[in-house]
C-alpha cells in the first residue's frame, strides 16, 4: 500500500476520533431505545471519514453550518460531547438548553452555527455568513456540508450562485450518502451529480473518496487554502454510503441487503485501522481508541442522564427582545 | 364495518378517489416505498409509479408542479411530509395556486390537496410540530381542512380531491393511530360543515383536530361535575360552519375556542370575533380562547407539554366561564 502523504500518527488521529464518532452515535442510538433520546436522531454510521476529514481540517475560527445528520460535524468542530448528549435528552446543559434537540444542534462558541431540520437551507446561510465574513475583513472561511439530496432544493442554486457572483469565502461539501431518506438519490438527480451543478455555475469542484479520512482532509485543506487565497468558493464532493437508517427507527429494508453487506466491508473506521495495522500501529492502540471513545460517551450518557430538565422558565427565554411570549390564555 | 386507523383511512380515500378517476395522482418525496409515515404503502403497487409519484427534495417543484398539472386537466395530490416544508413553497401556494381561478377570470381552476402532516409529536422541535392553519384560512382561494378523526379523514380527504380548488389539507401527526369503525361505502363528506360530537347546554367549546380529543377528555370530566359542554368540531376552517357554531352558543350563552397553534391569531380569534360580533347579547361570559404560547416549540418534554392546551385547561376554563375565574 503506497501512500505517498502518508503520516500515521496524524490517520491514527483521525481514526480515533472518527472512533469518538461512531461512538457517540451508538450510545444515542441505544439511548433513544431507552426512551431518554426524545426526538428523531439521524446517525452518520458509516460517514466518519467526512466530517473528520473536513471539518477536522477547519480552523477554530472557520464557521460551519451543518445538517439533521451533524452530530459528527459538532463533534469535530469542538463541541463537547457531554453537552451534545445532555442536548439530545432535552436536558439543561444541553448546547441549546435543551431547546433544540440532535436536528437543531448549534455551538456558537466553536463557530458551529447551526444544524437543520430544513433540507437545503443551510446552503444561503451559509453564503450570507461567508458575506458577514467579508464584510468584517476576517480571514476565515465558512464551511457548509449538505447531502446528496439537498442538490435537488432550490437554495442549492441560489446559494451557490450568490457565493460565486459575490466571490465569497465558502467550502461547499456535498456528503454523499446515496441516500435521501429511502430514495436512491441518483434516482430523482438529473445529469451527473453534485460537481457538474457545482462547475456550471463557476465553483470549481473536486470529487474524493469520502470513505478515505485522509484523502478527504487532504482535499479539504487543499480547498480552504484556496479560499483563503482569495480564489472563492470551492466545493468538494464526498462520496460515502450511509450504513444504517434515515432515523435511528429506519430499517432501510427498501436498500439491497447484498450492496449494504459490501458497504459495511469498506467502513471507513476498518478501512483507517487496516492502514495502520499494515504500517506496524499495534492492536492495542487501535482497539485503546475505540474504548476511550466509548468510555467517554459512556460517561457523557450518565452526565446527560443526570442532568436535570431546563428550568420551566427556559420555555419563554430568547424568543424575542419585545412583546410578551406568555400571550396566551391558558390562565385567567 | 372495518377498523380504520386515521393514516389507513387517509390512504383508502386517496385509492377509491384513484380508482374512481384516472386524473388523480399523487406525488412527494419517498411515496414511492409508502411515504415517511407510511400513509402511501402498497399504494405504488397498485397504481404503478406515473400516478404514485416519486419526487426529488423539491418543495417548490412539487407544488409548483401540481399547479401546472392542475392547470392542465388533472387532480394532483401533493404529499409535503411535514407541514413545516410546505413553507419551502409558500408562492407556489399562495401566489400562483390560490389565485390562478380569479386572476384568469375562472378561466381554469387549480384543483390540488396538499397534504400537510401538522402538529407537535414527540420531541419533534421547532421545524417539525407547527400548527400553520391559520395563515392559510387568511388566503382568499383556499380551503381549509383539518379533520379529528379516521372518518372525516376518510370523508374529507375525498372531498378535498374531488373540489376544483386547492386544498389545504391538514393531518394531525399525533392522530395517526387512532381507531373508528368504518363502513366499506364511505362517501365524501361536506367541506364546511361542523359536527356536534357532544351536545350540552352550559358552554359550547370548538376546536378541530387532535385538539377536539382534549376537549372531549375535559367535556366527560366536566360531566361528573354537572356540567354540560357542547364540543363541536369546525373539521373545516375554510369555509368554516358559522351556523352551527352561532346555534349551538345560543342556546349555551358560552364559548370557548380550543387551539394547538399560537393563540396571537389563530384561528380561535376568528371564531371569537364572530360570535362577540353575532350574539354579544346572548354571551353569559366573555368568550374564551385557548392557545399555545407564542413561542417556537421547544425540544424538551417538560418544556413542550408546557405549551400543550389540555384537557385540564380547557375544563378550567369552562368552569372559570360559569363559576367566574378562581382565587388561584
Ligand atoms: C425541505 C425539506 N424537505 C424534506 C425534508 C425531509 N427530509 C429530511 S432528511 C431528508 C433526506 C435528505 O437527504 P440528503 O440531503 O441526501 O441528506 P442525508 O439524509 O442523506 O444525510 C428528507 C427528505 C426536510 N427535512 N426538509
Ligand atoms: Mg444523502
Amino acid at each position: 500500500m503506497n501512500r505517498p502523504n502518508l503520516d500515521l500518527e496524524r490517520l491514527a488521529d483521525r481514526h480515533r476520533r472518527m472512533h469518538r464518532i461512531r461512538a457517540f452515535e451508538e450510545r444515542a442510538v441505544a439511548a433513544l431505545e431507552e426512551g431518554l433520546v426524545l426526538g428523531a436522531i439521524h446517525p452518520s454510521i458509516g460517514q466518519e471519514a467526512c466530517a473528520v476529514g473536513t471539518v477536522g481540517s477547519l480552523a477554530r475560527d472557520d464557521l460551519l453550518l451543518s445538517t439533521h445528520r451533524g452530530h459528527g460535524h459538532t463533534l469535530e468542530k469542538g463541541a463537547s460531547a457531554a453537552a451534545m448528549m445532555r442536548e439530545l435528552f432535552g436536558r439543561e446543559g444541553g448546547n441549546c438548553g435543551g431547546k433544540g434537540g440532535s436536528m437543531h444542534i448549534a455551538d456558537f462558541s466553536v463557530g458551529m452555527l447551526g444544524a437543520n431540520g430544513v433540507v437545503g437551507a443551510n446552503i444561503n446561510i451559509a453564503a450570507g455568513a461567508a458575506h458577514a465574513l467579508r464584510l468584517r475583513g476576517e480571514r476565515h472561511i465558512v464551511c457548509c456540508i449538505f447531502g446528496d439530496g439537498a442538490i435537488n432544493r432550490g437554495p442549492f442554486l441560489e446559494g451557490l450562485n450568490w457565493a460565486r457572483v459575490f466571490d465569497l469565502p465558502v467550502l461547499f461539501v456535498c456528503e454523499d450518502n446515496a441516500y435521501a431518506a429511502t430514495t436512491r438519490t441518483e434516482t430523482m438527480t438529473g445529469g451527473p451529480g453534485p460537481a457538474a451543478r457545482a462547475e456550471a455555475l463557476g465553483i470549481p469542484a473536486h470529487a474524493v473518496d469520502g470513505n478515505d479520512v485522509d484523502r478527504v482532509a487532504e482535499a479539504a485543506t487543499e480547498l480552504r487554502e484556496r479560499v483563503l487565497a482569495g480564489a472563492g468558493p470551492q466545493f468538494l464532493w464526498a462520496k460515502t454510503w450511509r450504513l444504517t437508517g434515515h432515523t435511528a427507527v429506519d430499517k432501510a429494508a427498501y436498500r439491497d441487503a447484498g450492496e449494504a453487506a459490501a458497504r459495511w466491508k469498506d467502513d471507513p473506521i476498518a478501512r483507517a485501522a487496516q492502514t495502520l495495522r499494515a504500517h506496524g500501529v499495534g492492536e492495542n492502540i487501535l482497539s485503546g481508541h475505540r474504548e476511550a471513545a466509548v468510555e467517554e460517551m459512556r460517561a457523557a450518557y450518565e452526565e446527560a442522564k443526570a442532568a436535570p430538565w431546563p428550568e420551566t422558565a427556559a420555555l419563554y427565554a430568547d424568543v424575542q427582545d419585545v412583546g410578551d411570549p406568555r400571550e396566551a390564555a391558558f390562565r385567567w | 364495518m372495518v377498523t380504520t386507523t386515521y393514516m389507513e383511512a387517509g390512504r383508502r380515500a386517496l385509492a377509491e378517489e384513484m380508482r374512481r378517476d384516472p386524473t388523480v395522482w399523487a406525488l412527494g418525496e419517498d411515496l414511492g416505498r409508502g411515504g415517511v409515515f407510511g400513509q402511501y404503502a402498497g399504494m405504488a403497487e397498485e397504481f404503478g409509479p406515473l400516478r404514485i409519484s416519486d419526487a426529488p427534495i423539491s418543495e417548490a417543484a412539487i407544488l409548483g408542479a401540481a399547479v401546472g398539472a392542475a392547470l392542465a386537466g388533472t387532480r394532483p395530490v401533493v404529499e409535503m411530509r411535514f407541514a413545516d416544508f410546505a413553507l419551502c413553497a409558500v408562492d407556489e401556494l399562495v401566489n400562483q395556486a390560490a389565485k390562478a381561478r380569479y386572476m384568469f377570470g375562472g378561466q381554469g381552476g387549480v384543483p390540488l390537496v396538499v397534504r400537510e402532516p401538522m402538529g407537535m409529536w414527540r420531541s419533534s422541535a421547532a421545524q417539525h410540530s407547527q400548527s400553520l392553519e391559520a395563515w392559510y384560512v387568511h388566503i382568499p382561494g383556499l380551503t381549509v381542512v383539518a379533520p379529528a378523526t379516521p372518518g372525516d379523514n376518510l370523508r374529507l380527504l375525498k372531498a378535498a380531491i374531488r373540489s376544483d380548488d386547492p386544498v389545504v389539507y391538514l393531518e394531525h401527526k399525533d392522530l395517526w393511530g387512532i381507531e373508528e369503525e368504518l363502513g366499506a361505502d364511505e362517501p365524501p363528506g361536506e367541506l364546511g360543515s361542523a359536527r356536534v360530537v357532544r351536545e350540552g347546554s352550559d358552554a359550547t367549546v370548538v376546536s378541530w383536530s387532535a385538539m377536539v380529543h382534549n376537549v372531549c377528555e375535559a367535556a366527560g370530566e366536566l360531566a361528573e361535575e354537572g356540567i354540560s359542554v357542547e364540543v363541536v368540531d369546525l373539521r373545516t376552517l375554510w369555509p368554516w360552519d358559522r351556523e352551527a357554531v352561532l346555534a349551538s352558543v345560543r342556546r349555551t350563552g358560552r364559548l370557548v375556542v380550543a387551539h394547538e397553534a399560537v393563540l396571537v391569531g389563530g384561528f380561535g380569534a376568528e371564531v371569537a370575533a364572530t360570535v362577540s360580533e353575532a350574539l354579544f347579547g346572548v354571551l353569559k361570559a366573555p368568550v374564551k380562547r385557548l392557545g399555545a404560547p407564542r413561542v417556537p416549540i421547544p425540544y424538551a418534554k417538560p418544556l413542550e407539554d408546557m405549551l400543550r392546551v389540555g384537557p385540564d385547561a380547557i375544563a378550567a376554563a369552562v368552569r372559570a366561564q360559569l363559576l367566574g375565574p378562581s382565587p388561584g
